[in-house]
């Protein structure tokens, strides 16, 4: 034998796992413990970038203006899906590896439950004393009347000669799965919801209507299998909107409750019937629900152009410029002006002030004053026909701003405008009249047929989370020899040794005391 | 009395209560300082998991294995400042009396505190928890409610000191950075689930502290002799305490899903306190794991335990100060 063979042979042979054995550990690597505290681990940290990072499901705008400031770093957030952290490939990938792994953990488990559910509790050991609990007295207690005591306080019960064995707690596990199941329930209950549920924003005017269909939305998020068709096919008219203000003390100005009058008709054919829709109270349709989720103010504006004919007439939704004034930034497209198109900036005041500067302002949030304050007046061409998408909250994009004549501006803007009254433009360009106040409010409508699942799962897991953490496994040994009574106790859950002394001392009270204390 | 003596009145409770709980911990404190020493890993207060027999008669009065050697059981009745005898021989004389007074303050401030939560509630008329200042002081509350509780079942006064500390800190910080006057809050908080869904997530913030101090504690002494409780005692109290408020957590976020649901048109949207109360229940499911994991357990659970509790910090207060978010109208 050579010293190359020698060493051949004494090499530690490896042994070659295969294609199964390679996926035998890794299945076993993947559903261990550590795996799932790591992967755990991973999604906790994953989504934080999910709340420092503007998402484009929660606030749009805000990476629109991120796209703005820091188009580069915008670009490279998009890059690796920042803007949609929660249906990102890697955070999807977390949650997947973390729920096999949780299957991986549930299925031996649920097979090791069925078994120990049909297995009786183990022989007595010899020496009680050796247990983490034990107790001695002198009794006439024998095996069949501690069995019954024991059966009593729900333990399961074996006995021997002249040993009874009893266990129970077999709750813990039952707790414990159901709420391992139960999570993957409320995993599956809403990708079942984001398959076949949508969510769509309306904006709507005081007086104006909306019907259920793709078309009114101004935003519509379908799930991948919803179809037009499948819409709940209602309608309703926004009759009017009241808010109420608090309007005393530190708190004036807050809104104190939002009431949108309805008139609904829940199919086609149906009768009208009148809804008071409220925050915190949607108005449900067959699993439809619409919400109350924001509101503004409207002014209404005619315009008359300079062949003196009305060119412009309706209401005008603004954009609020502050939550607590309700000052609100309005834009005014007139594109069938003659000569040439109209355009108007202003600002609506709901309660307005004048200020010590000679400008006005907003001093309430309700509508007790309202003017509107011009703030800019242009004529030209607004690129509406150029095919180019615009914003209805912004008169031209820049460069088309650029282009067009101001009629009005700067120094030269007169006072705010009240109700009914109206300003010639210069030049015989025309006349704005604000005629009134409307109000607008925004609602979400959801079909989410995931949520009711998702409830049940959920119920379920709290359920399950609760049994599992407050119940504990625990046995309980007597041995009954000439008189003496032994008992011992042992739980088997971690930590709770200390609630298990009481429990014992209480369990062998129960033993101990005579025929008549016992009910 | 009007609604703005009432809300008065509120605020001079909550400045009892910092004051008792201040003058609480100097009590728990001497108590501690006048005790003995105590090894890193052998438990003081494990009464129960002592291996002895059980003497019957014992059992009957209600008190369980009290280690052979260690004095008499004082009866007094629990509320009253229960002196869990712990070791009397170990302690000078001094050290009781402070820990009886401790006790008293305690439960004498915990008293004012409630009372400031009361008469806010009558001020406002509605559920005392509607925004920043209002849910500290709960959480608070609920925290000294936890450790004065528990104090009734188990001898945990060791975590007094630390957890009058945190009370107190923690009502200062409400007074002095989140006070808002008594008013109305938001037609969207307006809802009976603020009952449900605040009360929860302030319960289970209340134990979460409790076992967050005992946390800081245990990584704070060293396996060494110090007058601190030991490491075990410290232990078994966070986990019983998270053992408890998990399942009020998770309960909290479904709550509050399902007041989303009501409020916002979807059960689960990924706004950012969604988003780190989630972060915060994966983070204490993890630390339940690491306690059942081989090579997990004791400091590196700790740990976890306690990266969790800033989790449940910065959910409280970071997010709704840095981050702007549906749930940021509770007014800061």
């Amino acid at each position: 034998m050579t010293v190359q063979e020698l060493a051949t042979e004494q090499e530690p042979k490896h042994v070659k796992l295969g294609l199964v054995g390679w996926l035998r550990w890794g299945w076993r690597t993947l559903t261990s413990m550590k795996t799932a505290l790591i992967l755990l681990f991973l999604l906790a940290l994953a989504s934080v970038p999910g709340s420092l990072v503007p998402q484009r499901g929660v606030d749009p705008d805000k990476v629109a203006r991120l796209y703005e400031q820091s188009p580069t770093l915008a670009e490279w957030y998009d890059r690796f899906q920042l803007f949609e952290v929660f249906t990102s490939v890697w955070f999807a990938a977390i949650y997947l590896l973390l729920f096999t792994s949780l299957v991986g953990c549930i299925i031996p488990r649920v097979t090791t439950y069925a078994r120990e559910l049909r297995r009786k509790p183990p022989d007595a050991p010899k020496r009680l004393t050796r247990l983490p609990q034990s107790a001695s007295f002198e009794g006439d207690l024998d095996v069949g009347e501690a069995a019954r005591r024991l059966r009593k306080l729900r333990f399961r019960v074996v006995t021997g000669d002249g040993w009874v064995s009893a266990e129970k707690g077999y709750l813990r596990e039952t707790g414990n799965l159901l709420f391992h199941v139960a999570l993957l329930g409320i995993l599956l209950a809403v990708g079942f919801g984001s398959l076949f549920g949508y969510r769509g924003n309306v904006l709507v005017v005081e007086g104006d209507g909306f019907a259920n269909t793709v078309a009114a939305y101004d935003r519509f998020i379908p799930g991948s299998q919803v179809s037009a068709e499948s819409l709940e096919p209602f309608s309703f008219q926004l009759a009017d909107f009241k808010v109420a203000y608090q309007v005393t003390g530190d708190k004036k100005g807050q809104a104190l409750d939002y009431t949108a009058h309805l008139k609904v008709n829940d199919s086609p054919g149906s009768p009208t019937r009148d809804y008071d829709l409220k925050v915190n109270d949607p108005l449900e349709i067959d699993g439809t629900q619409t919400y109350l989720i924001g509101n503004g103010y409207a002014p209404v504006f005619k315009v008359t152009d300079g062949k003196g004919q009305v060119a412009f007439e309706g209401p005008v939704p603004c954009l609020i410029e502050s939550k607590a004034t309700m000052a609100s930034g309005c834009v005014v497209k007139v594109p069938d002006a003659q000569p040439a198109q109209l355009g108007f900036l202003l600002q609506f005041l709901p309660t307005s002030v004048p200020l010590t500067d000679g400008t006005y302002a907003s001093a309430f949030p309700g509508e007790l004053n309202p003017e509107v304050q011009l703030i800019g007046a242009f004529t030209g061409d607004l690129g509406l026909r150029s095919g180019q998408p615009q914003s209805v909250y912004e008169l031209a994009p820049p460069e088309v701003l650029k282009k067009l004549t101001p009629l009005v501006m700067g120094t030269n803007v007169p006072k705010p405008l009240a109700v009914g009254q109206s300003i010639e433009l210069p030049k015989g360009a025309g006349k704005l009249e604000f005629t009134g106040v409307k109000e607008w409010i925004t609602l979400q409508t959801a079909y989410d047929p995931g949520r009711v699942p998702a409830l049940i799962a959920a119920a379920a897991a709290v359920v399950g989370i609760a049994l599992s953490l407050q119940i504990r496994r625990r046995r309980v040994f007597v041995r009954v020899d000439k008189g003496v009574v032994e008992v011992g106790g042992l739980t088997r859950t971690e930590g709770s040794a200390a609630g298990f002394a009481e429990e014992f001392a209480d369990i062998v009270k129960v033993l101990s005391a005579g025929e008549k204390d016992v009910r | 009395m009007s609604a703005e003596q009432l809300a008065g009145l509120s605020d001079l409770f909550v400045v009892a209560a910092v004051l008792l709980y201040v003058f609480a911990m100097v009590a728990f404190a001497i108590e501690l300082a006048f005790g003995k020493g105590v090894p890193g890993t052998a438990a003081v207060a494990e009464r129960s998991e002592a291996k002895q027999p059980v003497a019957v008669g014992a059992a009957a009065g209600g008190v369980v294995g009290t280690p052979p050697g260690e004095g008499g059981v004082v009866g007094t009745p629990p509320g009253e400042g229960a002196v869990e005898a712990g070791k009397p021989a170990a302690k000078g004389l001094g050290a009781v009396w402070a820990g009886r007074a401790a006790l008293v303050l305690a439960w004498v401030g915990w008293a004012a505190h409630l009372t400031a939560i009361a008469t806010r509630g009558l001020a406002v008329d509605r559920w005392p928890w509607g925004n920043m200042y209002e849910f500290v002081v709960a959480i608070c509350f609920a925290a000294v409610t936890a450790f004065l509780g528990s104090q009734l079942r188990y001898n945990v006064r060791f975590l007094g000191a630390f957890v009058m500390v945190a009370a107190a800190l923690g009502l200062g910080l409400a007074v002095k950075f989140f006070y808002t006057a008594a008013g109305p809050v938001v037609p969207a908080l307006d809802s009976y689930w603020i009952a449900i869904h605040v009360t929860a997530a302030i319960v289970a913030s209340g134990l979460f502290t409790m076992a967050g101090v005992s946390g800081i504690l245990y990584l704070v002494r060293g396996d060494g002799v110090s007058r601190l409780p030991s490491r075990a005692d410290l232990e078994r109290v966070a986990h019983r305490a998270i053992v408890f408020a998990f399942p009020v957590w998770t309960f909290a976020v479904i709550a509050g899903a399902l007041w989303a649901d009501r409020a916002w048109g979807r059960y689960w949207g990924w706004d950012p306190k969604e988003v780190w109360s989630f972060i915060t229940w994966v983070a204490y499911a993890a630390y339940l794991h690491a306690k059942v994991t081989a090579g997990w357990r004791g400091r590196a659970a700790t740990i976890v335990q306690l990266v969790a509790f800033a989790c449940l910090l910065f959910n409280l207060i970071g997010v709704n100060i840095l981050i702007s978010g549906l749930h940021s109208y509770a007014d800061v």
